[in-house]
């Protein structure tokens, strides 16, 4: 292999990709050939970095300079600057806070407190590269099971981890996988959950498409533990990268004996396929997704049976997610005990979060289980957007609930955040600032379980629906005050009586906001008030005289009309024609337009 | 894509060979149409159907059960503006009106002229650039109510 004295590392993921990464990669070469540097410098396409806020990201190594919101217009001076010269480019460094230019990447408060385990390989390597991937360990955890371990022992190793499903139950992997081992039978399959529904989560995404080996060695050691031969990932079809750098891996693995037939000589063999979703959010549940990968309606059934005794084509199955199985390889390689002393006591290892909304660095984070919510918003996430006030964080996702200001400290593990009426789910966590209104998520959230329930079982099916014509009376300021009690009463009914997860956790974002900020809900049918300014039906606009300039620039945008007046006498909205639009708002220069 | 009927037959053949004697192929058959013309249309749903010995109504059940299938023909241009929570907390209903406005598309509809097919979709992974949306296969992050215009002229 030729030897490069500096390499490049270009951010490929779909966040970077959608910043022009692409066109920074081409400029890249071409200024590289320009300055004669081909021979010394290698470019690098990576997986994502998680601090997708900050895209495009470059990392030159070997000395970990990192670069963010790089252009194609930068790269001219970054090449000839910092390959060329020596000297690194302070003006495209991270600047925080404080506005001083942070060289490298684990000064960076955002890295800081994370412990990347299953991210390990995400933006440090090329994922169409299966050496780099082995050179960073890759298949070490594979050759031990297979090299002497009984598949027993295999189980044996994960169990001491403490490792439990990342996908949103938490339940221990380990026992999952001993389940399906004592099930008898020659044929039996292992499945990767990717069907990400979570709508505000990444993570698996960002694993698939930065470091797919890592899911395929996780899944092969796992057929090996519970004696399968065959496997499925079932990725959803918005993910095309994902599916596309998963393809390459299976195809490279097979070709270096990795896959297929006899592994390591052990005389074990494994195939692995991969099923496209097609568009469901309840294909995320188990049963679900079996019945969808046999090629009918994706509706779940009820269990038992569970899976591990009859699952995909009625044999025993396991499926586990897709961050459940990047954890897998290292915890053979390093050990079940080296696992175990991260984390928590019934928590153990880390946890990758998808940090979003309004958030300064959003991205993805990975942290140890424990770490107090405060610490991933304030000290990674580096505080509100625009020093805006925090209200609450929505965790979990659809099934998930909103937390407030006096949960920061809450250490986030499976067993706090249920009594709480939240989830950890599959990592979600959304930061709500003063202009988000709470009933407005809560109908948000109703919006989407309502859409996506498969209308098999009753309680589900009309409960959501139900909720959501009470959340959009409320949002549109007819609301009742026994609307809530209602709201209540059907959401612990449907909690209570439907098939699958998906309704038995519907409810949790219209419960916890009633819990937490039941005094929004009152504000909107009492005072038909919307404290956020969020709900555009409650909404009135005024302008204050004394702030007011009279450029006339509200007058001039309002599409309606409505508000009369001259650049001589001043200008009034009126509120009778005024549709409520927000355009004046957002135009008046002087802030002279209150909304309320 | 304009195929004449023998053409699609063809083509249809084609697309079931290796799903005769598999199980599970509904599915990636229906994907694979789609593909093809760009919805899936019902003469070769027929074919499918007599070919794989699956009753029509199964197929419909499978192909409207999915968000992914198509029954009408879409636009030259697929829109898909992201309403997942991180896009909607940062604003991704004003993106969703802008486009209805300048498309004059209401929502998982086609424009009459075909040039423009809207859908909401409910997370496209990008979410730390929220709001974000999608044309045909290029993402868009970092939205703006104002900035949408400049975008979609890309594509007329
Ligand atoms: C409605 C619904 C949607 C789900 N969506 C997902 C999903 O997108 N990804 C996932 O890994 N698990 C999802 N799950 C959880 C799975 O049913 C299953 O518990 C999980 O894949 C098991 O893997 P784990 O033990 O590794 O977490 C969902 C569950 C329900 C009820
Ligand atoms: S919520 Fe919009 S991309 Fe995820």
């Amino acid at each position: 292999m030729p030897i490069y004295r500096a390499h490049v590392l270009v951010c490929n993921g779909t966040g970077c990709a959608s910043n022009h990464a692409g066109a920074v990669t081409g400029k890249i070469k071409s200024e590289l050939e320009r300055q004669h540097l081909a021979d010394e410098v290698l470019i690098v396409p990576t997986g994502c970095h998680g601090m997708c806020e900050m895209g495009p990201v470059v990392v030159v190594y070997p000395e970990g300079t990192f670069y963010c919101r790089v252009t194609e217009e930068d790269v001219p001076k970054l090449v000839e600057e910092h390959l060329l010269k020596g000297r690194p480019l302070e003006s495209l460094m991270y600047k925080g806070k404080e506005t001083v230019a942070v060289p490298h990447y684990r000064d960076i408060p955002f890295y800081g407190k994370q412990n990347r385990i299953a991210l390990q390989n995400c933006g440090y390597i090329n994922p169409e590269n299966i050496e780099e991937y082995i050179s960073r360990d890759g298949y070490v955890g594979l050759a031990r099971a297979l090299g002497g371990m009984t598949p027993q022992q295999v189980i044996d190793e994960v169990k001491k981890s403490g490792l439990r499903g990342r996908g949103g139950g938490g339940f221990p992997t380990g026992t999952k996988w001993s389940f399906c081992a004592s099930s008898p039978g020659p044929e039996k399959y292992v499945i990767c959950n990717a069907d990400e529904g979570d709508p505000g989560a990444f993570m698996d995404r960002s694993i698939l498409e930065g470091d797919p080996h890592a899911v395929i060695e996780g899944m092969t050691i796992g057929a090996y533990a519970m004696g399968a031969n065959e496997g499925y990932v079932y990725c959803r079809a918005e993910y095309p990268l994902a599916i596309i750098r998963l393809r390459q891996a299976i195809e490279k693995a097979e070709e270096y004996g990795l896959l297929g037939e006899n592994i390591f000589n052990s005389g074990f063999g494994f195939n692995l396929h991969i099923k496209e979703g097609a568009g469901a959010f309840v294909c995320g549940e188990e049963t679900a997704l079996m019945a969808s990968i046999e090629g009918q309606r994706g509706m779940p059934r009820p269990r038992p049976p569970f899976p591990a005794v009859s699952g995909l084509w009625a044999k025993p199955s396991n499926i586990n997610n897709v961050e459940t199985w990047a954890n897998v390889p290292q915890i053979l390689s390093r050990g079940g005990d080296w696992y175990a002393a991260m984390g928590t006591e019934k928590s153990r290892g880390t946890k990758v979060f998808a940090l979003t909304g309004k958030v300064r660095h959003t991205g993805l984070v990975e942290v140890p289980m424990g770490i107090r919510l405060r610490e991933i918003i304030y000290d990674i996430g580096g505080g509100i957007l625009n020093d805006k006030e925090f209200k609450a964080v929505q965790i979990g996702g659809p099934s998930g609930g909103c937390l407030t200001q006096e949960h920061l400290d809450t250490p986030i593990t499976y067993e706090s955040l249920p009594p709480l009426g939240a989830i950890m789910g599959s990592g979600g966590l959304v930061v709500m600032d003063e202009e988000n209104c709470m009933v407005d998520i809560a109908r948000f959230f109703l919006e989407f379980t309502q859409r996506e329930s498969c209308g098999k079982c009753t309680p589900c099916r009309e409960g959501t629906k139900q909720m959501l014509l009470l959340l959009e009376k409320i949002c549109s300021g007819k609301g009742e005050m026994k609307d809530i009690d209602l709201l209540e009463e059907l959401g612990n009914m449907v909690k209570n009586m439907s098939l699958c997860g998906l309704g038995q956790t519907a409810p949790n974002p219209v419960l916890t906001t009633l819990r937490y900020f039941r005094h929004e809900y009152e504000a909107h049918i009492r005072e038909q008030r919307c404290p956020a300014g969020a709900c555009q039906a409650l909404l009135s606009f005024t302008i204050k005289q004394d702030a007011c300039k009279k450029c006339g620039l509200c007058a001039k945008n309002c599409p309606v009309h409505c508000i009369p007046g001259s650049r001589t006498e001043g200008y009034v909205i009126d509120a009778e024609k005024c549709i409520k639009c927000g355009t004046c708002f957002t135009k008046c220069p002087f802030n002279a337009v209150l909304k309320g | 894509m304009n195929l004449s009927a023998e053409e699609m037959r063809k083509k249809v053949l084609e697309i079931l060979a290796p799903w005769r004697d598999r199980r599970g192929g509904l599915i990636p058959v229906l994907q694979a149409l789609q593909g093809l013309m760009g919805y899936v249309a019902e003469p070769a749903v027929r074919i499918v159907s007599e070919e794989l010995k699956i009753p029509m109504s199964e197929i419909y059940g499978v192909a409207t059960f999915y968000a992914q299938f198509h029954l009408t023909p879409r636009g030259r241009h697929v829109i898909r503006v992201c309403r997942g929570t991180a896009c909607h907390v940062r604003g991704s209903l004003k993106i969703l009106d802008a486009v209805k406005e300048q498309t004059g598309c209401a929502e998982n509809a086609t424009t009459e002229d075909l040039q423009f097919s809207l859908e909401p979709v409910a997370c496209l992974g990008a979410c730390g650039l929220a709001p974000v949306m999608l044309v045909d296969d290029q993402t868009f992050g970092r939205l703006t109510p104002d900035g949408v215009s400049a975008i979609l002229a890309q594509f007329v």
